[in-house]
């Protein structure tokens, strides 16, 4: 007899977590389904436990710039690879047992195993192939998440060739380092390993690294990463990789058809996802798949009626938060809220590398594409007093308006901290302020958040402090 | 330092009004309570109390001035011990304090033009529990820009607030325009119809050049602004169609004959049985007493009656709360107190607005019969003629008895002719026989 829900979850990460959660609020009767670790890749593999490793190369470079501040420091300071690795899984458990008292104390059922549909409403549940349970509901939202995508000759083998999950628990640091793909991912580890002293080369195929940024903001990225000892190539693609107990030969070959051949210790593969769309059952339903994402509405409806999927497995971007957002959308829509379809317009994107880069809504060229007329505003942290009292001053804030309607279209951010502050335009953004409203808000002093302030008078030619 | 009065926000919905006239001159000393000046909203003439004491130092705004913003300083205040000089910084200041509004023009006017007041209007869902229409700036901007009247916008956001994306949907699909009809297309017997209970923008009068070259101008007040904007929206928006009955008044004539002899201490006029037959016929007929949303009508179950009553300027209507639950004696003197404030400017605004259905009464002008425009967001406006010694036909043989013709003017949207007619022979039926009204 199968178990009976009004909501069955497919996946335990921040979108399915998340998802859950919203559903039991509405008092829908719900149950979650994970195989592995609640919290999905984002708590367990990716945001979360990167951002302890990235503490710890910030940490790292404090040190090293110890007498700009002040200190002088007798011998050198030790890197202690498996302890910074230990601290980062920590942090990860800390949070994954979080997430199960979470879905306890709003009473979801959760369910140990693999779930896949398994015909009209139903879910079967495997643990190491064998079925342990039927559940039945009328809504059944799958967010199986994604996993890393592999090139055809480029295949990771955990031991050379890595991928996020190996990258994030070194035995020991690299000296040198190949990274495959400068979208945030490759970009977040390029910078880890760059700052606790690997040599690092990162191959980008577009023609600029975090390639979804403003191409300014790309830019000053570029140019600090390379101040930083950073090798980036782009528009080049990686041929082949040849292993050999000695290291790893790429072969890479620039847009102008030469190649080139370097050898690394390890080779971090960052080309994307691949959704999670298989043994889910999703053969001989309505669901359809394109390019290993499943096609879905503004509610996360499939072709199958009663099934949805969010997030990664739903398509870009690849964001937690999106994940999130996505699923507390389906579930209010089924539970009959007045809600409206996802808003992928209006999700921020954040990059911990060194410096920070962060942004939301449309860069300059998207805009102008879209057929807006533009204004633009800059304000560099040269021109900050927080950022100088920091010792902060590499990075800039710029702002993209309509020219007649005063909409703020889109922020881009680069420098300290920068990951913090973009929410704030996320709220305006929201809040569809215009620019009268942005520049009427008072900004405290001092703070990193005057710039925002200031990158927004700029863009009517109002910047007081540059 | 002397102490800044300003503009008070005698309603929630009030952004400016007229200083009509100040009653203190400086050097006048004033205490918390006294009356310093009287400002006109578009609905009534209210007077402003100061809070503090002192001696009034200097007034800001002279008297007639229009559209002066709430919040903006109006005079200032001396305390004890201060003299006059201690105001030439004070003066300054108070400038002051309106000057960043200055600074940034196209702000101040996207404001300015691209804030109207909602009309509880149909549509505007958008206006929520409040009086605030909730528009993100960018929805007004865009609104303001495209020449679209944001209270006629449904808004998709949360609480139902304007965004931007409902605004370019109005604009694709030609909607939310700004009534563009003519005053001059308000019907004659404006005088008999509700004005807003709510301050709004004036509909856009059409741009006709004067006809003749020898007029006198009369500038509209704020109040005959809401009422040409209000009608204009009404008879744009509701569908209109009218019932039209008569009733005979003679037992109720007899009766208030009768009820008003034994006592001295009220006078029943033939208006109070209407106002207490129709809120008993609404309470019978809820459907009359109602409201139109753009999702659901709301059927109210509060019986308050609005009384038109003419006045310089235009007209109000006072609202008889809770009609239904009241003697005659009580209504009447309501009434008789509502109206007599009503022509002296001196309605509160919880006392003009919020009324469910609407009296309009021209029997003692000897007007015969006439309709009457729907006063929104309501549903029903009945229009009474006056009563007059009719021939009549009853059991086949002429005779003679004392006939009113009331008209109904019903939203369509809200209900339909046979419930309207209920309505009616309800009301027919209660004033005809008027005794029954004590049951």
């Amino acid at each position: 007899m199968a178990k009976q829900f009004d909501v069955v979850v497919v996946g335990g990460g921040p979108g399915g977590y998340v998802t859950a959660i919203r559903a039991a609020q509405l008092g829908l009767s719900t149950a979650l389904v994970e195989r592995e670790h609640l919290g999905g890749i984002c708590l367990n593999w990716g945001c979360i436990p990167t951002k302890a490793l990235l503490r710890s190369a910030e940490a790292y470079r404090m040190m090293q710039h110890a007498k700009d501040y002040g200190f002088r420091i007798d011998g050198t300071v030790q890197i202690d690879t498996a302890a910074i690795v230990k601290r980062s899984r920590q942090v990860a458990s800390q949070l994954s047992g979080g997430v199960k008292h979470l879905l306890k104390k709003n009473k979801v059922t959760v369910f140990d195993g693999h779930g896949a549909l398994a015909g009209k409403g139903k879910l079967a549940v495997t643990k190491d192939g064998k079925a342990v349970d039927e559940l039945a509901a009328k809504h059944i939202i799958l967010a199986t998440g994604a996993r890393a995508r592999a090139l055809p000759g480029l295949e990771p083998d955990g031991k050379q060739v890595w991928t996020y999950k190996e990258a994030m628990v070194p035995e020991s640091l690299p000296k040198s380092l190949l990274v495959v793909g400068s979208g945030a991912i490759g970009i977040e580890f390029a910078s880890f390993y760059q700052t606790l002293g690997a040599e690092v080369t990162v191959v980008e195929v577009l023609d600029r690294v975090l390639p979804v940024e403003d191409a300014e903001i790309s830019a000053f990225a570029e140019k600090s990463f390379r101040k930083q000892g950073m090798g980036i190539i782009t528009g080049a693609t990686v041929e082949k990789l040849d292993r050999k107990p000695a290291g790893v030969t790429a072969t890479i070959k620039g847009k102008d058809g030469k190649t080139q051949q370097i050898t690394v210790e390890k080779v971090i593969l960052a080309v994307g996802i691949v959704g999670n769309v298989e043994n889910i059952g999703l053969e001989g339903t309505g669901v359809k798949v394109d390019r290993t994402h499943v096609v879905v509405d503004g509610f996360g409806r499939t072709g199958e009626p009663g099934v949805y999927a969010i997030g990664d497995l739903a398509g870009p971007p690849w964001l937690a938060h999106k994940a999130s957002h996505e699923g507390v959308t389906v579930v209010e829509k089924i539970a009959g809220m007045d809600v409206h379809p996802f808003e992928t317009w209006n999700i921020p994107g954040c990059t911990y590398c060194h410096p920070q880069v962060a942004s939301v809504g449309l860069t300059e060229e998207a805009a102008k594409k879209k057929g807006h007329e533009v204004r633009v505003g800059r304000f560099p942290f040269i021109g900050n007093g927080k950022a100088i009292a920091l010792g902060e001053t590499e990075g800039m804030v710029k702002t993209v308006f309509d020219k007649t309607t005063g909409e703020l279209l889109g922020a881009h951010m680069i420098g300290a901290e920068v990951t913090e502050l973009i929410q704030g335009y996320a709220v305006a953004r929201t809040l569809e302020s215009t620019e009268a409203e942005l520049m009427h808000t008072v900004f405290p002093h001092p703070t990193l958040s005057e710039m925002m302030h200031e990158a927004v008078l700029d863009a009517y030619g109002r910047a007081i402090h540059f | 330092m002397p102490i800044t009065i300003t503009m008070p926000a005698l309603s929630p919905t009030m952004e400016e009004g007229t200083l009509a006239k100040w009653l203190v001159k400086p050097g006048d000393k004033v205490g918390p309570g006294d009356v310093i000046c009287e400002i006109e909203t578009d609905k009534a003439t209210m007077e402003v109390e100061a809070v503090d004491e002192g001696t009034i130092g200097k007034l800001l705004v002279d008297e007639g001035t229009e559209g002066v913003k709430v919040n903006a300083p109006i005079a200032l205040l001396l305390e004890e011990g201060e003299d006059k000089s201690a105001l030439d910084g004070a003066v300054h200041a108070a400038a002051s304090a309106q000057a960043p509004r200055a600074e940034e023009p196209a702000r101040k006017e996207t404001q300015k033009k691209a804030e109207p007041e909602p009309s509880p209007a149909p549509a505007a869902s958008s206006a929520g529990q409040g009086d605030r229409l909730l528009a993100s700036p960018l929805a007004k901007r865009l609104a303001s820009q495209a020449g679209l009247d944001l209270s006629l916008i449904s808004g998709s956001g949360p609480n139902g607030r304007i965004v931007k994306r409902d605004v370019e949907t109005a604009v694709a699909e030609g909607t939310g325009k700004k009534a563009a009809a003519p005053a001059a297309a308000a019907p004659a017997s404006k005088a008999t119809e509700a004005p807003a209970a709510k301050p709004a923008v004036l509909a856009t009068a059409g741009s006709y050049p004067p006809v003749t070259d020898d007029y006198e101008e009369i500038k509209l007040n704020a109040m005959r602004k809401t009422i040409a904007r209000r009608l204009t929206e009404s008879k744009q928006t509701i569908p209109h169609f009218y019932l039209t009955i008569d009733i005979e008044l003679d037992r109720l004539l007899k009766l208030r004959k009768d009820l008003n002899g034994r006592s001295d201490s009220y006078k029943i006029s033939v208006n109070d049985f209407i106002v207490r037959g129709a809120a008993l016929a609404l309470r019978k007929h809820p459907k009359v007493n109602a409201q139109f949303t753009e999702s659901a009508i709301l059927q109210h179950r509060k019986v308050d009656v609005s009384v038109a009553v003419a006045i310089e300027g235009g007209l109000i209507t006072p609202v008889v709360r809770d009609a239904d639950r009241k003697g005659l004696a009580q209504i009447s003197a309501e009434t008789k107190d509502l109206a007599g404030r009503a022509r002296d400017g001196k309605l509160k605004p919880e006392e003009y607005q919020g009324g469910t259905f609407t009296i309009s009464n021209l029997g003692m002008y000897g007007i015969d019969q006439f309709v009457a425009v729907i006063n929104p967001p309501q549903a029903a406006i009945l229009a009474v003629g006056s009563g007059a010694q009719k021939p009549v036909v009853k059991d086949g043989a002429l005779a003679v008895a004392t006939v009113m013709t009331a008209t109904l003017s019903c939203d369509h949207r809200v209900f339909g002719g046979a419930e309207g007619a209920e309505f009616l022979e309800t009301l027919k039926g209660l004033l005809e026989d008027p005794i029954t009204m004590l049951l």
